[in-house]
């Protein structure tokens, strides 16, 4: 058959999942953390992408730029505050970041 | 089967073990090298349908900038990661249950256009994706080209002013300090009797 | 001067001394003012008022009358509170005679407490009680009259606890406060419903909306209006009035110093209840439902509150009940329609009770504060003029003819027979009762005090009760007598006269005991002196009967001498002396084989047994119930402190969520935005 917008669509899906699968299911490293996260916008970019090209309008495939852009500062500043807390704590260990416990 | 569908598949299978294994990598670098095949992986899936100009985009800034930014980091850090092991055990059956559902929902969406799925329309050959995009985006979408830029740059700010290390073997005067100073602080004037020269001290002096 | 500045005069004469000599004579703000200064400063504002009232009553008796405010107090939209007077014949006669009470009183005083540390004090109290009662009177409106009311009570109040460290007088002010409020709750109802139907507080005003009124029906009953407004007004009458059941305060009030009980359980404060319904005649004349009610426990009070004077042993106590026994006449008098009757005794019997009351008073400081009778006897010779005006007193009050008490008591008595309100035979056979059970009492007082053996030296026996009124702040035991101090107690000296100051004012009621009734009767009754203050409807025929009897005071007594009546009082003459002065061992042995009423008399009839144990542990128990469970249980327990611990508990579970870790708050975003997914997917197809 031939490829169509909903192939594209269940990939995006389906990266989607795997990113918030992941996102919850480490608990050891904070580096998984930030990268589901790339994951999880990769998942969007694809969906924008797809409907972009599939309905002719390249607002999608600028919206992906700005996205990009986005992710770009926030992998650079999520990395900023990690080298931070591996500097004061000595390990990325999501599980003893718990000082805002109630 | 043609070609594309060969590739798309491909692909498609590819992008999704390479998805897995970032999230249940065992050591950070691991990781970050199969996000790095993932990224490669989607770019090649948009250049399928023509979307070269993100895909290369995709490549440059997403894999030649960030993920190395990742792997910088990985590798300047020294992380004692253990397995995944514990977490495990406790949260799989929840976030599979979780995940499944995503899946589930956006496939029931998805479904209901199978059949009629259109495919992707071919554009024309003189169709410039680079252009349309450059077009669109310097006259309609100015202002936000604008706002990204002004992003990237309290990023980057943001990012340097978290991690400065300040040295502490140099001397710099503080400005704020020097300007509340007060003349009491520096000058103290004492009052005196006038010193006169008598005549005898004179006429010593004088003979000396 | 003016009519008004007169009569302000009168009023706030006695108020102004009674405040400065409890400012400054008392040691409160200072005690420049002292005994003497006291003294002279109140006694000085009650004759003021009493001449000023002899003035105003000429004044009436020349035909000027007054009616009007002086002050407008409020104004809230349409409803207004005055201070205003109505000086009519009714108001003129109650001026003279609280006031010419208040000043024999006065003088009396000086005598009677001369030796009290709270002298000062207990002359402002009675200047202020002047001022009280006598806005009472004047007053033109309903709620100068609650105020004058409410003061009278409040005065009461603080003389009946005059002696202030004694439990039992805290009790008896307690007590009499108390029941006073149970009145004073009907009363207000009565004048709120009143206001409420007419919208003025004006007497003028209600009186002419009366007929207008006596047609509507209360509201969600079959009742009459106007019936319920008049037992509502009466129920405050008998708190004041010492009416059955809310008579239970006024044996209690005895605690007070003699000068008070004279001048206010005797002459004056009781009296406002008749008073109250003597003015608002036009609208009891309307009710004959509440004019049954009227009579039937005015009946109950003056028969069966006499015969429990037979039993007591306190002097003071056995007139206390005596004054019981004669407020339910006048009550009776009310009830059958004859108001000037009513308070033709009113005025007699002030001045033959007070006299009663002084009288004791003075055998009481010959008994150096003994009150039992037990231990008295004899005292005719010691103290003459004593004795001479107790027996003045007593021959009025049991209705001698040509004593002031026969005409009014008499008059009673035929108006309950003339009366036809349903009730008004058994007030009749009641009041013809009380006849012999007043000389029986009178006569039983008279005889153990004054005549028969002298029994000063039996107070060292074994059933020695010591009634000591004398010494205020030292609370003391009730050990042997050496505790006192003065050295001719008891056994110590005989008893002698009283002073001038004491003894002055006895004969002076005594005088007037004797001559009110003949002076006064033809005006009040007869005459029409009341005129428009009292109203009387042509359906209720005692006041035309009596008048159609009456032919003159000399007829009239004479005529009483062959009246059954008369039989009656010789009847009671005839026991007393042989009970009590032939052969005393007859009560005794009457009360051993009669033991079952003896026991009913001697708890007075239960009525106070049943308002301690029954209404008062109620009470407190309610209270405490509440207190228990509804203000601790319910409201500090449930509401306030629940509250805040459903706070605390919802604040530990929503806690929980806040577990830390950064995951824990992603996987709740992601759960968020499932359930929007689910939500859209669901909706949308």
């Amino acid at each position: 058959m031939t490829i169509g917008l909903s192939h594209y669509l269940i990939v995006g899906a389906i990266l989607f999942a795997m990113g918030v699968f992941g996102f919850f299911l480490n608990r050891r490293n904070l580096i998984v953390l930030l990268m589901s996260i790339e994951l999880i916008l990769l998942a969007a970019n694809m969906n924008f992408v797809a409907f972009s090209i599939g309905s002719g309008d390249p607002a999608g495939q600028i919206f992906v730029f700005f996205v990009l852009t986005v992710a770009a500062a926030e992998a650079a500043i999520g990395l900023a505050i990690l080298v931070l807390l591996f500097r004061n704590l000595s390990t990325i260990n999501v599980d003893k970041l718990d000082q805002l416990k109630g | 089967m043609s070609f594309d569908t060969v590739l798309f598949y491909l692909l498609a299978i590819v992008l999704v073990v390479a998805a897995f294994r970032v999230i249940t990598a065992t050591s950070p670098v691991t990781g970050v090298l199969h996000l790095i095949l993932t990224f490669f992986t989607a770019s090649m899936m948009w250049m399928l349908i023509q979307a070269e100009f993100l895909a290369l985009v995709l490549v440059i800034v997403y894999v030649g900038a960030v993920m190395v930014l990742f792997l910088f980091v990985v590798m300047m850090l020294d992380m004692r990661t253990e397995g995944l092991k514990q977490g495990l055990k406790v949260y799989l059956p929840l976030g599979l249950t979780i995940g499944g559902i995503m899946v589930l929902e956006m496939a029931f969406v998805l479904l209901r256009s199978w059949g009629d799925a259109p495919a992707l329309p071919v554009p024309a050959d003189d169709f410039d994706n680079t252009l349309a995009l450059g077009t669109a985006m310097y006259t309609q979408y100015a202002y936000a080209v604008e706002i990204g830029g002004v992003v990237l740059l309290v990023g980057m700010i943001c990012a340097i002013a978290l991690t400065l290390r300040k040295r502490g073997d140099y001397k710099r005067t503080d400005p704020g300090k020097q300007v509340r100073v007060r003349a009491a602080d520096r000058v103290r004037l004492v009052s005196m009797p006038a010193q006169v020269e008598t005549a005898d001290a004179q006429s010593e002096g004088a003979q000396k | 001067m003016s009519a008004q500045n007169l009569y302000l005069l009168i009023a706030l004469a006695p108020l102004a001394t009674a405040v400065v000599a409890g400012l400054f004579g008392t040691g409160f703000l200072g005690s420049w003012l002292g005994r003497r200064g006291s003294h002279m400063l109140t006694i000085l504002g009650v004759a003021v008022s009493f001449a000023g009232s002899l003035l105003v009553l000429q004044q009436v008796l020349d035909g000027q009358t007054f009616e009007g405010t002086v002050y407008t107090w409020s104004l809230i939209g349409s409803v207004k509170f005055e201070i205003g007077f109505l000086i009519d014949p009714l108001t003129a006669l109650m001026m003279v005679v609280v006031t010419s009470v208040s000043l024999m009183v006065h003088i009396y005083t000086i005598g009677y407490m001369s030796d009290d540390p709270g002298y000062q004090r207990f002359f402002s109290y009675i200047s202020l009680f002047t001022f009280s009662m006598l806005m009472l009177v004047m007053s033109n409106n309903m709620l100068q009259l609650f105020f004058g009311w409410e003061a009278v009570g409040l005065v009461s109040y603080l003389l009946i606890g005059f002696y202030y460290g004694r439990p039992s007088a805290v009790f008896a002010n307690l007590k009499a406060f108390m029941v006073n409020r149970v009145g004073d709750f009907g009363f207000v109802l009565g004048i709120g419903l009143l206001y409420a139907y007419t919208g003025s507080l004006n007497y003028a005003e209600v009186f002419a909306q009366v007929e207008r009124l006596s047609g509507l029906l209360f509201p969600g009953t079959e009742w009459h209006l106007l019936t319920v407004a008049c037992l509502a007004l009466f129920v405050g009458a008998m708190g004041k009035s010492a009416q059955a059941p809310l008579h239970v305060w006024l044996p209690d009030s005895m605690e007070g110093p003699t000068p008070i009980s004279a001048l206010i359980h005797a002459a004056t404060m009781v009296t406002a209840g008749i008073f109250m319904v003597a003015r608002f005649s036009p609208v009891f004349e309307m009710s004959p439902t509440a004019l049954s009610v009227i009579i039937v426990i005015g009946a109950i009070g003056a028969l069966f509150l006499g015969i429990l004077g037979v039993v007591q042993n306190d002097i003071k106590r056995v007139v206390a009940y005596s004054t019981l026994s004669q407020l339910g006449y006048m009550t009776v008098a009310l009830g059958a329609s004859a108001y000037p009757v009513a308070i033709f005794h009113l005025m007699t019997h002030a001045f033959f009770k007070a006299l009663l009351f002084l009288g004791a008073g003075s055998v009481i400081l010959g008994m150096h504060h003994d009150q039992d009778m037990r231990h008295m006897g004899g005292l005719r010779k010691y103290m003459p003029i004593t004795w001479i005006t107790m027996l003045i007193g007593t021959l009025a009050l049991v209705g001698t003819p040509f004593f002031s008490g026969f005409y009014s008591k008499e008059h009673i008595i035929e108006a309950a027979g003339a009366a036809n309100v349903w009730g008004a035979s058994f007030a009749y056979y009641a009041t013809l009762c009380g006849v012999f059970v007043t000389s029986l009492y009178s006569f039983r007082l008279y005889f153990l005090v004054f005549h028969g053996k002298e029994r000063f030296d039996t107070v060292h026996g074994p059933a020695h009760v010591h009634h000591d009124e004398g010494r205020t702040l030292a609370a003391h035991g009730h050990d042997a007598h050496g505790d006192h101090g003065h050295d001719d107690h008891h056994g110590g000296g005989l008893p002698k006269e009283s002073p001038w100051v004491v003894t002055l004012p006895l004969a002076l009621l005594a005088v007037m005991s004797v001559v009110a009734g003949v002076w006064f009767i033809d005006p009040l009754l007869f005459d029409g002196y009341f005129g428009q203050a009292i109203t009387v409807a042509s359906h209720h025929p005692a006041m035309a009967e009596l008048a159609h009897e009456w032919h003159g005071w000399v007829a009239f007594a004479l005529h009483g001498f062959t009246s059954v009546p008369f039989l009656l009082l010789l009847a009671g003459f005839v026991v007393a002396w042989y009970c009590w002065l032939v052969n005393p061992s007859v009560p005794a042995a009457l009360a051993r084989s009669l033991a079952p009423v003896y026991r009913l008399l001697d708890n007075k009839y239960y009525f106070d047994w049943f308002n301690e144990n029954v209404i008062a542990r109620f009470a407190r128990a309610l209270g405490r119930g509440l207190w228990q469970g509804g203000d601790r249980g319910l409201i500090d327990g449930l509401i306030i402190n629940g509250s805040a611990r459903l706070v605390g508990a919802a604040a530990s579970a929503a806690r929980l969520l806040q577990s830390g870790y950064i995951y824990h708050y992603a996987f709740a975003m992601i759960i968020g935005i499932m359930v929007f997914l689910t939500f859209f997917v669901l909706m949308v197809h």
